[in-house]
């Protein structure tokens, strides 16, 4: 199954040279004021075709802003952004064409089947009649959603009206697909399946996505994250580099004196401990070498002392002194 | 960065057509098949021109003569166009409160990120509501005879033409309203608020050359003034050359006025 099904091509249609294998998303100098508030401060970034882009960051970041400026809904208080070679606010039209949106709260009509909600938005994008309807039946066999169209989408499970929010906005061939949070409402099994369907929807359209998200695991998957706080970009790379640039290791450890433990950590031994969420980490290769002699030391007021490679939270952390919550859900709307 | 070469580029190859008429057919279709599908919509929405029909038609008709006017059928056909407004205004208007709830709902998020000229945003909700207006004041107008007073087929194709411009401008005033609004008891009290005194001063209740000079000049800016005037004119047939095309000019630049409003107010992308 793939998504180049149409048959007759118009030139128009095609995007052009220069915009393939080239920049998908370009921001200059970005800067958003809600009132006096500081949204978003001088963000720059280039996200290029093709890519899988995670923007990461605690609920108020700024993420959400971001990705609703990007969605041409939300007029930037100073800056430039193109999405396709396309003014978000100059050339607002081509920008929607160009984009597939799945926002964090639902976008689908409840009152309305599953197969209605599709047509309905293939008529906003100028599709219509038997190739409307064939592409509509593509994409109802390509989620597995073939046995629902005809069901109000009221009655459908959040996984599902996930699923058919993502066949929404893929149904008129967006060349840039922007996710909200994507897994706000999910159980953790509805989760992965979304982003297996996500990974494999890539895999075969080589489409640009662009994710918001305060999960690292799903941070983890992209090519590339920026890690934004308080508005502001802190970094920018591959979930992998971001880690390697931490040192090799972090040890966490589990204790019931966590203030005990960390200050003789510190004052004691001299080590860059941090208490976060009521577990003490230390960030680097030091405490590897050191382990058996912290070990004996420490083993009477700690219940659990694990080292490993550090995650995009302790990258997160040592960045920003943020933590990012970890605790599944949480509501960003304008953040 | 990947490498792009790996994956085909997701090339457009489905053909698109200028969507102004088929957007705003949607929207406008969604309204209606939105309604249909909740039966209490629209079992209220025939019950109250009936409720009214019986009201007027019955004990209020006869307990209620203002000195100088003789007779049951006369006040009746006094009350007649006013009742008709009455229940298209509220109808039209309120009918405007789905742009909060779309929004709420994040439907209209989906709308607003698609290129769809902002103009079929505003005609889709205001044809929508408009008709669902014209619907309640048809059935009314059908029930005329019923109550006693004369038909006309003439008459009530005139009628259900002022009724839909009418219909077109009050809904599009509440489109305008309910884009900035963010809860519906919101708009429910500004709408309330000005519902009530535009009905009031329609001329509904009491004709204008009576009322006092300040009251006129209220009633000369109100929309719905000329509404209720030119239903009441026609409502049993008029020849063409005797039909309130000053009235219908004015509602029909109210309505062009209020929809541009819409347009101007949609496509602005918010600040906030």
């Amino acid at each position: 199954m793939t998504l180049q099904s149409g048959q007759t091509t118009s030139p128009m249609l095609v995007p052009s040279a220069a915009a393939r294998g080239a920049t998908m998303v370009r921001v200059e100098g970005l800067t958003h004021r809600y009132g006096e508030r500081v949204a978003l401060r001088m963000i720059d970034m280039e996200i290029g075709q093709g890519e899988f882009f995670g923007l990461l960051g605690p609920n108020g970041s700024g993420k959400s802003t971001l990705l609703r400026i990007l969605g041409t809904l939300l007029r930037p208080s100073e800056g430039r952004i193109t999405v396709g070679g396309h003014d978000v606010l100059r050339e607002s039209a081509a920008v929607r064409d160009a984009l597939g949106v799945v926002f964090q709260s639902p976008g689908l009509d409840g009152k309305l089947s599953v197969e209605e909600n599709l047509r309905f938005q293939g008529y906003l994008f100028g599709m219509r009649g038997a190739m409307l309807k064939r592409r509509i039946g593509e994409l109802l066999d390509w989620l597995t959603l073939a046995n629902r169209a005809r069901d109000k989408v009221e009655t459908l499970s959040g996984g599902l009206k996930r699923r058919v929010e993502l066949a929404k906005a893929l149904l008129h061939q967006p060349r840039l697909l922007l996710l909200d949070e994507p897994s706000t409402g999910l159980d953790p099994a509805a989760r992965q399946a979304f982003w297996r369907l996500l990974g494999d929807i890539r895999a075969e359209t080589g489409l640009t996505v662009v994710v918001t998200t305060h999960l690292l695991d799903e941070a983890d998957d992209c090519h590339r994250v920026a890690l934004l706080a308080q508005g502001q970009l802190v970094a920018m790379d591959d979930p992998e580099k971001l880690k390697a640039r931490l040192g090799m290791a972090v040890a966490r450890i589990k204790t019931r004196d966590p203030e005990g433990v960390l200050h003789r950590l510190r004052e004691e031994e001299g080590l860059p401990a941090e208490l976060v969420d009521g577990e003490i980490r230390v960030t680097g290769q030091e405490v590897v070498e050191r382990m058996p002699g912290l070990m004996k030391r420490f083993h009477p007021d700690i219940d659990a002392f694990q080292v490993g490679r550090p995650t995009l939270e302790d990258v997160f952390l040592a960045m920003t002194g943020y933590v990012i919550s970890t605790h599944g859900e949480g509501e960003d709307t304008n953040g | 960065m990947v490498d792009t070469t790996a994956t085909a580029p997701a090339v457009r190859t489905l053909p698109r057509r200028n969507n102004f008429l088929l957007a705003t057919w949607s929207l406008f279709y969604r309204e209606v098949l939105r309604f249909l599908r909740q039966r209490n919509r629209v079992m209220g929405s025939i019950g109250t021109p009936l409720l009214f029909w019986a009201m007027l038609g019955s004990g209020f008709g006869e307990s209620l003569r203002p000195p100088g006017m003789e007779g049951a059928l006369d006040y009746r056909t006094f009350f007649f166009p006013g009742t008709v407004m009455l229940v298209v205004l509220f109808t039209a208007i309120f009918s405007s409160i789905s742009v909060i709830q779309d929004r709420n709902e994040g439907f209209l998020q989906g709308v607003v990120v698609a290129p769809v000229p902002r103009i079929s945003i505003v005609l889709g909700k205001v044809l929508g509501g408009a008709t669902l207006g014209l619907l309640q004041g048809l059935v009314l107008l059908l029930l005329a005879p019923l109550m006693g007073l004369p038909f006309s087929a003439l008459g009530l194709l005139q009628g259900a033409a002022i009724v839909l411009l009418t219909a077109i401008g009050m809904s599009a005033l509440g489109f305008a309203f309910a884009w900035r609004t963010d809860s519906v008891q919101g708009f429910h009290a500004v709408m309330n608020l000005l519902l009530m005194p535009m009905w009031l001063l329609s001329g509904a209740l009491f004709p204008v050359e009576g009322a006092a000079q300040w009251i006129r000049y209220v009633m000369m800016a109100n929309p719905l003034h000329y509404g209720v005037n030119a239903l009441r004119q026609v409502q049993h047939g008029v020849p063409m050359e005797a039909f309130p095309w000053n009235e219908t000019v004015v509602l029909g630049c109210f309505a062009l006025v209020t929809v541009l409003l819409g347009v101007w107010l949609a496509g602005r992308p918010e600040k906030s």
